[in-house]
């Protein structure tokens, strides 16, 4: 008489019909291109691939290779000073703003204006800038300062440094936004207490504001780094790698590699170690983040 | 009354499509871009509009590195053009091997190409297990200085004859404050300019050892040692150039900013735009005024399988277009390249083309570079000169040594 349970498989069917095209997307295209690329960066492709298994030899070529090297220390360099200076930047910002000044839009449209614009527009911009016989050093030298040289991408040393700049101006606004939309979401009352109490502004923001916002940053976190890992068409239009090879990037080497050396075995081999260290960066993180404290 | 203009309109549209079909629209694309390049590639659509055909044209500015990926991915990816270029040798010996490219066997032998073409080589690059499958259409050869009279004039001394001069001539070019060598940013020029000096100061049997015979033991070798010498002195005479692309190189020596660039032929349309008149207000020095050796590189075009058969056909038009005779000529003045057939003449030739039909009369030509290395032979070496001219701090010797290297594994 009581009718059987129906089977876990089949509850809430229409959410699970209208996902398959998702899963599918998910596990043919990202599961199963990543697992086809791992697989053939183990062989000698070159133009096309070929299933001809040659070992660890691309892995071994990719770590003797000095431009891999480079890229490899640019990538941190960039991605360290990039995460530590656009969430600096950004919640500094955002906190000025927050002081209830007048013309907040007007300054969060400027902000939040070169966002708007495409990595290869802004290292074009960048170039410009940054270019000794045009740019800032030029209008600097115009004004009388004539010994003033600023001219970091013509400098091996210092190269990666105009890039990050370029990256900074185009990334803060969007982190100044995601930040002030969390400061927002603090309590007025928090404010109102921390006051009565009489703890400096300072010490507010520092241990009650942004222990509250802790989803805010981990979503501008994930933002940043996503941008961090896939750098790449900044450099190419800033400085195409240049001065030689001071400004390679990993994604730049795994491109070069693929389509202008026709050797796809040697760019699976570097992709997959991108893919290896995002992994080990992100797979702990996930662990403690989402593992540790599953509740009933 | 209504009626028959109907049916007239509707005849006229059925045939319309019809007479449409004769002129098929053929995508072709290239990476000649510059002004002298782009005028010779005009001479081409015109001769292949004139077959009443239509050519669509596919320029994909950024030199060859950023086209060549393009035109191999929409090759492999199913998206293929009509035709395309590339410099014949080892860059689509794969796409040829795995079936994407036509063969046009059949239409060299019925209009004899082997008879008529210039330098044999040229045919072999495109040949693969004894079939033809590219249209040489011009010989382009790396190994020319180009001078600026007008910057020696300024520093006070006569224009060199040779590299030596010039090495010599460098500290006076400084102090009138030229450059002595203007030398791009991008790693295919530096590359060249190491393959030129190689050429001139080396000769032809030392490129071969290195090149085609991948002795390791040479590239480590003395002889090779001097060449990186050379190089370091190029690289000191480069230093304050700071331009990228190998036409705004060519135009601090057009604007006689620096003393000299050494640079394909092709550099020459770039003087012709200008206005400059050989002899006069350039020189060009065959092989640097040390070996007159040119190498038979150049482009080529190929023409992947198509399904539609108007196109396919089309395409042995287009193909034989560009092997005319006059279309060669009309063409190769404006690129300012030599012709791929021996049975034309160039009266309108200028001192410098005429200097490098006479070398390639005399058969003094050498295989390029890009026939002899694979792509990824050819990018470690690029890798390699653009740090070496980028880094004054990388001695000749340790660059020697991972050249070496990159020699004995190369494939």
């Amino acid at each position: 008489m009581a009718a059987q349970r129906p089977s876990q498989l089949f509850r809430n069917l229409n959410a699970k019909i209208a996902s398959i095209p998702m899963i599918l997307t998910a596990v043919v295209v990202f599961l199963g291109g990543t697992l086809w690329t791992v697989v053939y960066s183990f062989t000698d492709s070159k133009l096309l691939p070929r299933l001809r298994f040659v070992g660890l030899d691309q892995y071994e070529r990719l770590w003797s290779s000095n431009r891999w090297l480079v890229s490899i220390e640019n990538l941190a360099i960039y991605g360290i000073l990039s995460l530590v200076f656009s969430l600096v930047i950004g919640f500094v910002l955002a906190a000025l703003l927050d002081q209830k000044i007048r013309f907040e839009d007007t300054f969060r449209t400027i902000f939040l204006y070169p966002f708007a614009l495409s990595f290869i527009v802004t290292g074009l911009v960048w170039q410009w800038l940054l270019n000794p016989d045009l740019g800032i050093a030029s209008v600097i030298r115009g004004l009388g300062w004539t010994s003033f040289t600023f001219d970091p991408l013509y400098n091996a040393d210092i190269v990666i440094y105009g890039i990050l700049i370029a990256g900074l101006w185009q990334g803060t606004g969007l982190v100044m936004c995601l930040m002030l939309a969390g400061l927002r979401g603090i309590d007025e009352d928090i404010w109102k207490a921390a006051r009565v109490d009489g703890i400096p502004m300072w010490k507010t923001y520092l241990f009650i504001v942004i222990p509250m916002m802790r989803p805010v940053f981990i979503t501008t976190l994930v933002l940043i780094t996503a941008g961090i890992v896939k750098l790449y068409d900044l450099v190419v239009a800033q400085t195409g790698g240049g001065p030689g090879i001071a400004s390679e990037v990993p994604a730049k080497y795994v491109y070069d590699m693929m389509f202008l050396a026709q050797n796809l075995g040697q760019g699976f081999a570097a992709s997959t170690m991108m893919l290896l260290t995002v992994a080990i960066i992100l797979i702990p993180w996930a662990y403690l983040e989402f593992g540790g404290k599953r509740r009933g | 009354m209504t009626y028959r203009s109907l049916a007239a309109a509707l005849a006229a549209s059925a045939v319309l499509p019809l007479s449409a079909a004769h002129a098929t629209d053929l995508e072709v694309t290239h990476w000649w871009t510059s002004g002298g390049e782009a005028a010779a590639v005009a001479e081409l659509a015109k001769a292949f509009d004139a077959t009443g055909n239509h050519w669509v044209d596919g320029a994909i500015a950024g030199s060859g590195s950023t086209a060549r990926p393009i035109m191999i991915s929409r090759i492999t990816g199913g998206d293929p053009m009509a035709a395309t270029q590339f410099n014949h040798g080892r860059q689509a010996e794969e796409l040829v091997e795995a079936g994407y490219m036509r063969d046009l066997t059949d239409l060299a032998t019925a209009e004899k190409w082997a008879d008529v073409v210039a330098a044999p080589a040229l045919l072999d690059s495109c040949t693969l297990d004894g079939k033809i499958y590219c249209v040489p259409v011009n010989i382009h050869s790396w190994q020319w200085l180009w001078l600026s009279n007008k910057a020696f004039e300024d520093a006070g001394i006569p224009v060199p004859a040779n590299w030596e001069e010039l090495v010599a001539a460098a500290p006076k070019l400084r102090e009138a404050g030229k450059i002595p060598l203007a030398v791009g940013g991008e790693p295919w020029q530096q590359n060249g300019v190491f393959n030129v000096l190689m050429n001139a100061l080396g000769g032809k049997d030392l490129t071969l050892k290195v090149y085609d015979e991948k002795d390791a033991e040479v590239a480590a070798g003395p002889e090779v040692a001097k060449i990186f010498q050379a190089l370091a002195q190029a690289r000191e005479m480069s230093q304050g150039g700071n331009v990228k692309s190998w036409n705004e190189a060519t135009n601090l020596v057009i604007t006689d900013r620096a003393g000299g660039q050494i640079m394909g032929d092709w550099a020459q349309g770039e003087f012709q735009v200008a206005g400059e008149v050989a002899g006069t207000d350039y020189t060009c020095l065959p092989g640097l005024g040390e070996t007159e050796l040119i190498s038979a590189d150049g482009d080529a075009f190929y023409f992947p399988l198509l399904k539609d058969e108007e196109k396919s056909k089309a395409q042995e038009v287009l193909a034989s277009t560009m092997f005319n005779p006059e279309v060669q000529v009309a063409f190769n003045l404006k690129k300012g390249s030599l012709p791929i057939r021996k049975d034309v003449d160039l009266d309108a030739a200028n001192d410098c083309m005429k200097k490098g039909l006479a070398i390639l009369a005399a058969g003094n030509t050498i295989k390029s570079t890009d026939s002899m290395l694979s792509p990824d032979t050819t990018t470690q070496t690029n890798t390699l000169f653009t740090e070496f001219f980028a880094d004054p701090s990388i001695t000749p010797e340790a660059a020697q040594a991972r050249f070496a290297e990159i020699i004995a594994n190369a494939d």
